[in-house]
């Protein structure tokens, strides 16, 4: 215990209770905490209202469970593939934000992307290579991810070298790349998608990776977090910096594995439907025993791809100078350039980053739909900040996390996707979402200003 | 003008050749010249007090020096090679580290990452190493201020000194050959502000160059070899300390009237 309390003097610690100890020594984030506590309070609070309609607005504690529709698994699995593409662009927006920018045209970026590929799939490649070839989908993506780089790189260009501010900037390339797509496809909607593209939107079989696979990488993901933990604390005893206290650190390490082995158990138990059990057995040509076969969804490719990013970024937000850079930007610009960092050059790549993680949404939400429009990703870039905003990034700059901006999408797709389930009108869903956002920044500014 | 500033060169150089010479340099934002042909030299081992009242162009010439501005007019020489500085990062390379008056602190992330903002060290698969520069900058500091502790917090929530000590330690930690301080003992306590001035003793021993910003007079005397005087965003004059008074270099700051001791600038009152 006295080894992690370097930072403060003894008199201090002394009047700490138990529970500020805690998480002193945990060194977990208390607005983390209070997310997962509200997210926790909107899932369970949908679930009982759901059960409360279904039931005839009565509440038997006895079959409470019994019916849940939100916390089923087929609903929690798909909680997790609708909030894909939102994470993947919250990820990006993080950063902008935290560079005190903001990106308006991801949406319509999203849009303009989707059905670039799209035709490109439908009318180009298709013909061409023939409908069956396996470089459809990689020709696809790769296209996606250069043109989204390279229209983030325009945004970047003007913001930073031209001078011109990020909202101006971007506000117009709201409007001009919903333009493009309506240009590009007229207002058709393309369909279908390549067959091996479909898979990253997670809806065919074999778009997701079945039970067993997924208690691999979630065993793998759990000694992740293990090796993780040593590594730090090694790390940290070589240079005799102080640390956690080891009840902490297996703290840490039990509440990670149990979250990751409770999702797992959740996505596992979501059976295929029998519909797809047939089709797999005749495939497969394997009777189907008259009890029926089981078989787990487990992950989605689409979360998986969200999860990879969404580590990957942490990784570019935290371990690499560029990271350093964009939070020291967004700490003081200024200080920044004087101290020798190349603010142009740096904005210019994070925007050029933004664009290439809306590509990767783009794909997302096309192969979902297994079609492109150009209504696709229309007003993302509101569900984009919105997540963001709820995630904790301060509009200020220099703060924000990028679990926390997935953790805000999570949260606003379980609101939209509930309120949905329960059969509420789309315009109470609006004015709800709406004002979940206002009051969440209200209770973080309240959070922030007692923490000083 | 050309003649002062080779006067000067003379008079002061001992044969020895100038770390920095800045020349005939000009700045104007808007219609306002901030700094008017201005030219300083500063030798291997001196410390060079810059002196002024408030929007003389002290702080705006020195960071021409240390390329947060660009110049409109006139050449940095740098031991006696043309010097291009386009950007602060240019000046780096030319071992030229400032503590600005405003110490330029990105308030939101630690010590150590202000510390090594721009020059972080890797580990060897090109990320950072926090560790490392943890190390790092707990030794730097221990020189410092050897009370410091709090290497995980950011630096907003520091006190004034400890962030000025955090832009010291920035500035010394990367061995300059130059080094340019503006007012950089404006948040320290009387303690604090005798350390700064021990250091720059110190340092000036090792042969580094110092600017040396400051309104304080007495402690540019206490400290400074030569001090170089600003009026309207011109060079009054030039002195050896030992060759002028305090009352002297107050009429250049306030008057702009050159002594005889002084060798008399662009700036100085034709009378």
């Amino acid at each position: 215990m006295s080894s992690a309390t370097d930072s403060r003097s003894g008199p201090a610690m002394a009047q700490e209770s138990a529970v500020q100890r805690f998480f002193r020594a945990t060194e977990i984030d208390t607005r983390l905490l209070g997310m997962i506590g509200a997210l926790a309070l909107i899932w369970v609070g949908m679930d009982l209202i759901g059960v409360w309609k279904s039931s005839g607005f009565t509440l038997n504690p006895r079959t409470l469970w019994d019916n849940s529709i939100f916390l089923s698994s087929r609903n929690l699995w798909n909680l997790l593939v609708q909030t894909s593409a939102i994470a993947v662009m919250s990820t990006g927006m993080v950063l902008i934000i935290v560079m005190r920018h903001i990106d308006l045209s991801v949406g319509s970026m999203l849009s303009f992307i989707g059905v670039v590929i799209g035709v490109e799939q439908v009318y180009g490649l298709s013909p061409t290579l023939g409908a069956t070839s396996p470089v459809i989908w990689i020709i696809a993506v790769l296209s996606a991810l250069a043109l989204g780089a390279f229209i983030g790189g325009v945004n970047g260009y003007l913001v930073a070298y031209a001078g011109i501010p990020s909202f101006i900037v971007t506000l117009g390339g709201l409007i001009v790349y919903n333009g493009l797509a309506w240009w590009v496809i007229r207002g058709e909607t393309v369909a279908p998608m390549d067959a091996n593209f479909e898979l990253i939107g997670g809806t065919p079989r074999g778009a997701w990776i079945g039970s067993a696979a997924s208690w691999i990488l979630g065993g793998l993901a759990c000694a992740g977090i293990v090796w993780g933990l040593i590594a730090n604390r090694s790390a940290r005893q070589r240079f005799r910096f102080p640390q956690r206290p080891v009840w902490a650190e297996v703290f840490l390490g039990v509440m990670g594995s149990v979250l990751i082995i409770g999702t797992v158990a959740v996505v596992n138990s979501y059976a295929w439907p029998p519909k797809v059990v047939e089709a797999y057995a005749k495939d497969h040509a394997i009777t189907v025993p008259p009890e029926g076969l089981t078989f787990g969804h487990g992950f989605a490719i689409p979360v998986l791809i969200t999860v990879a990013i969404g580590f990957l970024m942490t990784f570019i937000a935290g371990r690499t100078a560029f990271g350093r850079y964009v939070y020291a930007i967004g700490g003081n610009p200024e200080a920044a350039e004087l101290a020798g960092v190349n603010t142009k050059w740096m904005t210019l790549c994070m925007f050029s980053l933004m664009g290439v993680l809306t590509a990767v949404a783009a794909c997302i939400t096309s192969a979902r739909l297994d079609a492109a429009s150009n209504s696709l990703g229309q007003t993302n870039e509101l569900y984009v900040i919105a997540a963001t905003v709820i995630g904790g990034t301060s509009l200020a700059g220099g703060v924000g996390t990028i679990y926390g901006a997935m953790l805000g999408a999570l949260v606003m797709q379980s609101l939209q996707s509930g309120m949905t389930l329960l059969n509420f009108d789309s315009a109470v869903r609006d004015v709800v979402v709406g004002s979940v956002l206002v009051f969440a920044v209200w209770l973080d500014q309240i959070y922030r200003r007692r923490q000083g | 003008m050309e003649t002062q500033t080779q006067t000067a060169t003379a008079t002061f150089a001992d044969g020895r050749k100038p770390l920095v010479e800045m020349r005939d340099i000009s700045i104007a934002f808007g219609g306002i010249k901030a700094v008017d042909h201005a030219s300083v030299e500063l030798y291997p081992g001196e410390v060079v007090g810059l002196l002024g009242h408030n929007g003389a162009g002290k702080s705006t010439l020195i960071k021409i020096l240390s390329g947060a501005y660009p110049r409109d007019h006139g050449d940095i020489f740098i031991k006696g090679e043309r010097a291009e500085i386009n950007n602060p990062r240019d000046a780096k390379k030319y071992g030229i580290e400032t503590i600005y008056q405003t110490l330029a602190l990105a308030d939101n992330v630690d010590a150590a990452a202000n510390l090594f903002l721009g020059r972080e060290l890797r580990t060897r698969w090109g990320t950072l190493d926090d560790v490392a520069m943890e190390a790092a900058a707990r030794e730097v500091m221990g020189r410092l201020n050897p009370n410091f502790r709090r290497f995980k917090e950011p630096v907003k929530k520091l006190s004034g000194g400890q962030r000025q000590s955090v832009a010291i330690a920035r500035a010394i930690h990367f061995n300059a050959n130059i080094l340019i301080m503006d007012e950089p003992t404006a948040a320290l306590g009387p303690q604090e502000t005798k350390q700064v001035a021990d250091l720059t003793l110190q340092l000036k021993k090792t042969g580094i160059g110092i600017f040396l910003i400051s309104h304080d007079i007495h402690d540019v005397f206490e400290l400074s070899d030569r001090v170089s005087v600003m009026k309207n965003g011109r060079i009054v004059g030039t002195a050896k300390v030992k060759d002028v008074t305090k009352d002297e270099v107050l009429g250049m700051i306030i008057l702009g009237k050159c002594p005889a001791g002084a060798i008399p600038g662009p700036g100085a009152l034709q009378s």
